[in-house]
Parts: structure tokens; C-alpha cells; sequence
């Protein structure tokens, strides 16, 4: 069994932005490497020929009309944000 | 009035007929949601208000001799990922806990307009992401056949609200087994549609390519009757399918004479319980008996299905979870200095232990060195499960199978191995990679009395076939009309 590093898993959670505490770093390193390990016996099938398959419907291209429809208003689209300030999404400094 | 028993159709029956109101059924689902569910924890949100004065208005409706349309009055609940306009919508994660939307998912749009009353939103597994509704944020959902055991997810509350008469049917998610195994599991019908046939607008996303909107019921006709309500293009949905949508009802009950059903043999192995074998066993006889021809037949990437199916669904978690991101909607850690400490706090306080399980693996599957054997590598497989597919489905109509290889587990008896609980859903994943519809049925229980289901699978937009199937299965058995003796 491949087992995921320390570093590995922390830099996995680092690129998904999920904070990890020390307990979870332990627990996450031992439980994703068993699911890798289990998922990673897709490597023995023999897939030189074949495609990948990322839809299963074959719908292609759906247009619609380049036309104004209703949408939400200003006030709407704040209304669930945790911080808002003159009708924009208030955020911290992304620059430090 | 017995709500412990009571079907779509019965119910619209007796609104017709002026048995009851509107208001009587509502207020009654209402006091039994009250009385049982401190026991069962099926809702995570009641709407008592909403829901009576809708009910005051069809009754208005009514008294004016108004023509009822075709939901007038009917309690139903909803998965708590359907975004309900005005009415809390969790996804059952802490990071959605006081999330209102401002809009109505199309699906709950449609039975809005057909006359139907949300009373409530039902638990599941955070995300959809289990097979118990133990990964639910917020609480535990009891099996009504059994209080100790779960009642299978991740819609596990929309299953037992519907197996306990807390409302007539539910609106709910199938992305991997989530309508399917818990119907199972609940002994009630459960109808997962082809991809693109039901609108995902305003759903809360899992994985987006796997997604579909079904619903739990009583019967089979129920369901019928209600995926011709549901069912159709949306121009917000640009994955819907732009076939018109034929009437469910009228093929019911042509009988299934002839009909080719395959018994794969990847889903009939070692291992299954032999109380669910010998169900499945007599449920094939039974189809037999009914006119229908069986036959071994063989998917040979099924054990491959499972990987694949995981591989696919964590990869889009990955990109559809990064939208929480503390800034716009949802929990946003208050102590945050910087953006991204931002992000790190809120992610890290508002997701729960599976959700973060299944973003980083995603994310690695999709990370620079790892996209080609993981990612790249799922969906060439997916390729082959769906020419399986499309190969079986010329030899025969539809396939039938389990939909669990064992009955509802207990409580906490998998919650600590992550890799056992996604095992579970064996049987149920492995159709969702290739977009086609299964429909579970109940078809027996153990000596324990708890409920046992197969499920019938057929090809893209083959729902009447297979609802005709079922409805011919359910016309004959009374296993759909079983339920739980819950003592209010």
C-alpha cells in the first residue's frame, strides 16, 4: 500500500484551502491513503484504446438567445452574505 | 384519513372527493411530523405556516369549485439541497446552517405550480455524501422499522419520512444510490432518473455529471404520476434533455409480456446476504410468472464502477465545493485576518470530516502529476461501464438487481471506516457513470422485519419501461404497502 506522506497531505489540503489540525492531519493521512489504495486498482484496467467518456447524454452546445432575462437584483444576490458594504461583498485583504 | 398508509393517488383521490381538506391533511402530516419524528429526525426544517396557508388557499380554491390541478393539496418534503425561496437550505453541512435562498430549484418550482405544499426538508448525509445520513451535520435519522438502524443515504430522511406518513412522497438527489438505497432501506419506491431528464437547477451540486433529481413514494404509480410533473427541458439546466416527455401514466399498465429482463451476473455474487438472495430470488420468479423472460447476462466493469463512479464524483466535488468560500454565501470564520486565511478557517470549521475527505481527494485526483492516472484514467473507465451498458441493453429491456447487498446496518456500526460505509452503495453507483435510470423497489423482508429491495435498471429515457415494469411487479405483491407500526 502507497501510503500519503505528511507533506503530501498537507499539501493537498493546502491546495483545497481546508485548515487541517494536527489530529485531523493523522487521521486524513491514514484514512485517504487506504481510499487511494482501493481506488487505484483502476490502474489494471486496459484503457490504451479507449476514450474518456466526461458526459453520457451527447448533448452538444446548447445555445439560447443573447437576450436580457430577469435576474436577481442587487439586493437579492447580497442577501446571504456574511459581509457586505455599499451593495459589494466585503472581503479581507487579499494582498498582505 | 390514515396517513400512515396513504398514497399520491389516494390522497388526491380524497381531496376530489371532499373526504378530507386540504388543511385537514396538512394539519394532520403536521401533528404527525410533531408526535414522531422527535423519535425518527427525518426534518431538519418544518414549515408549518407556509404550509397551512397554502392549504387555506386550495381549500379556497375548492369551495369555488375551481378545478383541482394536479398536486392541489399535496404534502410533500424535499431534500434539504433543493434551494427553497425564503426556507433554510443546509445541504446539512454547518457551513450552509443559516443559508436562505432567494430562488426555487425548478423541480420544486414545478410541484409549487402543480399545487403541492412543501412541509418540510429532510436530512441526509452532508452533500450526499454517504450511505447512512450519518454524515449529516446536524443529526441522526432512525430507520422507522427499526429505530437502531439507519435508514440508508443519503436521502435517509426523505426515505423514512415517506415510509412513516410524514408527507405523501419526497423530492430527492441520486448521484451514486442516494434515492435508491435508502427507498431500500426504508421499504418504499424509489425512482433515480436517466441524467438530463429532470432539471438540476437550484440543486445544491455533488458531482455534476452524475447528479440526478428523482423522488421517493409510496408506489410506483406515484411516482409515475409525479416525474411527468418534474421531468423536462430547462433552459437554467443546460444538461436537459430536449425529448418530449411522454405520458408515464398511460404505458402503466400494458403488462410486461415478453419483456427481456437480464440478471447480471457481477451483481448476484458471493457474499450477499442470503435473506436479500432468496427476496431477489423470488422476486425474479415473480416476474417470470408475470410474462417477463430472464436471463443471465454479464457487465463485466461492474467491480470497476466503484472506483471509477468514486474517482468522477470526488473530482467535481473538488471544483463545485471551491464556491464556499466564506465570502459570499455561508459560514465565514469570523477570526480570519487575510482572503486566505479566510478560506482556510471557514472551510476547515464549516465542513464536516467526509466533505473534507472527499474535496482533498478530489483535489489530489486532479492535481499536476496524478490528473492522468486518477481523473483521466475514471473517465476512460467510464467509457467501458457505459459500453457495457450499451451493449447488455441489446440484448435485453432491462436488468434487475439488488440495490444493497445487505439489510439496514446499525447505527455507528460503519461511521468509523469511511471506506466500508462507501462500499455499501456497490450496487447502486455503478449505474450513475453511464446516466442511465433505476427504479428500487421493496420486495420482501428478513426474519427481522426489516425491508429488502431490488432495483430495475433499463437504458437513457427507458423511465416507462421500467415504471411500467415496477407497476406490474407492485400490482401483484403487497411488500410496497407494508409499513412500519410507529406508536404516535
Amino acid at each position: 500500500m502507497t501510503k500519503l506522506t505528511t507533506e503530501e497531505v498537507k499539501h493537498v489540503a493546502r491546495l483545497a484551502r481546508i485548515g487541517l489540525t494536527e489530529k485531523e492531519l493523522e487521521k486524513f493521512q491514514n484514512q485517504l491513503s487506504s481510499i487511494l489504495d482501493f481506488v487505484g486498482q483502476l490502474q489494471k484496467v486496459d484503457t490504451a484504446k479507449t476514450k474518456p467518456l466526461n458526459q453520457t447524454t451527447g448533448l452538444k452546445n446548447v445555445w439560447r438567445e443573447d437576450l436580457v432575462t430577469p435576474s436577481l437584483s442587487q439586493e437579492e444576490a447580497l442577501q446571504n452574505a456574511p459581509e457586505k458594504f455599499n451593495g459589494y461583498f466585503k472581503t479581507k485583504a487579499a494582498l498582505k | 384519513m390514515e396517513l400512515s398508509d396513504l398514497t399520491l393517488k389516494k390522497a388526491r383521490a380524497g381531496l376530489e372527493n371532499k373526504d378530507f381538506s386540504a388543511k385537514e391533511l396538512v394539519s394532520a402530516t403536521l401533528e404527525r411530523i410533531q408526535k414522531l419524528d422527535p423519535k425518527i429526525s427525518a426534518f431538519l426544517t418544518v414549515c408549518p405556516e407556509s404550509a397551512l396557508k397554502q392549504a387555506a388557499e386550495t381549500d379556497e380554491l375548492i369551495a369555488r369549485s375551481q378545478k383541482l390541478k394536479a398536486l392541489s393539496g399535496i404534502p410533500f418534503s424535499a431534500k434539504d439541497v433543493f434551494s427553497t425561496q425564503g426556507i433554510k437550505t443546509t445541504a446539512a453541512s454547518r457551513i450552509l446552517e443559516n443559508y436562505i435562498p432567494v430562488y426555487d430549484a425548478t423541480a420544486i418550482k414545478k410541484l409549487r405550480e402543480a399545487g403541492a405544499i412543501l412541509i418540510g426538508k429532510t436530512n441526509h448525509d452532508a452533500f450526499g455524501f454517504g450511505s447512512s445520513t450519518e454524515n449529516s451535520d446536524f443529526q441522526v435519522t432512525h430507520n422507522p422499522w427499526n429505530l437502531n438502524k439507519v435508514p440508508g443515504g443519503s436521502s435517509g430522511g426523505s426515505a423514512a419520512a415517506v415510509a412513516s406518513g410524514m408527507g405523501v412522497f419526497s423530492l430527492a438527489e441520486d448521484t451514486g444510490g442516494s434515492i435508491r438505497q435508502p427507498a431500500c432501506f426504508c421499504g418504499v419506491t424509489g425512482l433515480k432518473v436517466t441524467y438530463g431528464l429532470v432539471s438540476r437547477y437550484g440543486v445544491i451540486a455533488y458531482g455534476s455529471s452524475l447528479d440526478t433529481i428523482g423522488v421517493i413514494t409510496p408506489s410506483v404509480e406515484d411516482a409515475a404520476f409525479l416525474l411527468g410533473i418534474i421531468a423536462g427541458p430547462d433552459p437554467l439546466d443546460a444538461t436537459t434533455m430536449p425529448n418530449p416527455i411522454p405520458d408515464y401514466l398511460e404505458s402503466l399498465n400494458q403488462g410486461i409480456k415478453g419483456l427481456r429482463i437480464g440478471l447480471p451476473k457481477e451483481y448476484f455474487i458471493e457474499g450477499i446476504d442470503p435473506e436479500v438472495k432468496q427476496s431477489l430470488d423470488e422476486a425474479v420468479k415473480k416476474f417470470e410468472k408475470l410474462g417477463a423472460k430472464t436471463e443471465s447476462v454479464s457487465l463485466p466493469h461492474t467491480p470497476d464502477a466503484i472506483p471509477a463512479y468514486y474517482l468522477s464524483g470526488i473530482s467535481e466535488v473538488s471544483a463545485n465545493l471551491a464556491r464556499y468560500d466564506g465570502v459570499r454565501f455561508g459560514y465565514s470564520s469570523p477570526e480570519a485576518r487575510e482572503l486566505e486565511d479566510l478560506y482556510l478557517e471557514s472551510r476547515a470549521k464549516g465542513f464536516g470530516p467526509e466533505v473534507k475527505r472527499r474535496i482533498m481527494l478530489g483535489t489530489y485526483a486532479l492535481s499536476a502529476g496524478y490528473y492522468d492516472a486518477f481523473y483521466k484514467k475514471a473517465q476512460q473507465v467510464r467509457y467501458l461501464i457505459k459500453q457495457d451498458f450499451d451493449r447488455v441493453f441489446q440484448k435485453v429491456d432491462l436488468l434487475l438487481a439488488p440495490v444493497s447487498p445487505f439489510p439496514p446496518f446499525g447505527i455507528g456500526e460503519k461511521a468509523e471506516d469511511p471506506l466500508q460505509m462507501w462500499l455499501a452503495d456497490i450496487f447502486t453507483v455503478t449505474i450513475n457513470p453511464a446516466g442511465v435510470p433505476g427504479l428500487a423497489l421493496p420486495c420482501g423482508f428478513t426474519k427481522n422485519n426489516l425491508p429488502i429491495g431490488l432495483q430495475l435498471i433499463g437504458p437513457q429515457l427507458s423511465e416507462g419501461v421500467l415504471l411500467k415494469a415496477g407497476h406490474a411487479y407492485q400490482s401483484q405483491t403487497d411488500w410496497h404497502k407494508r409499513r412500519p407500526s410507529l406508536s404516535a
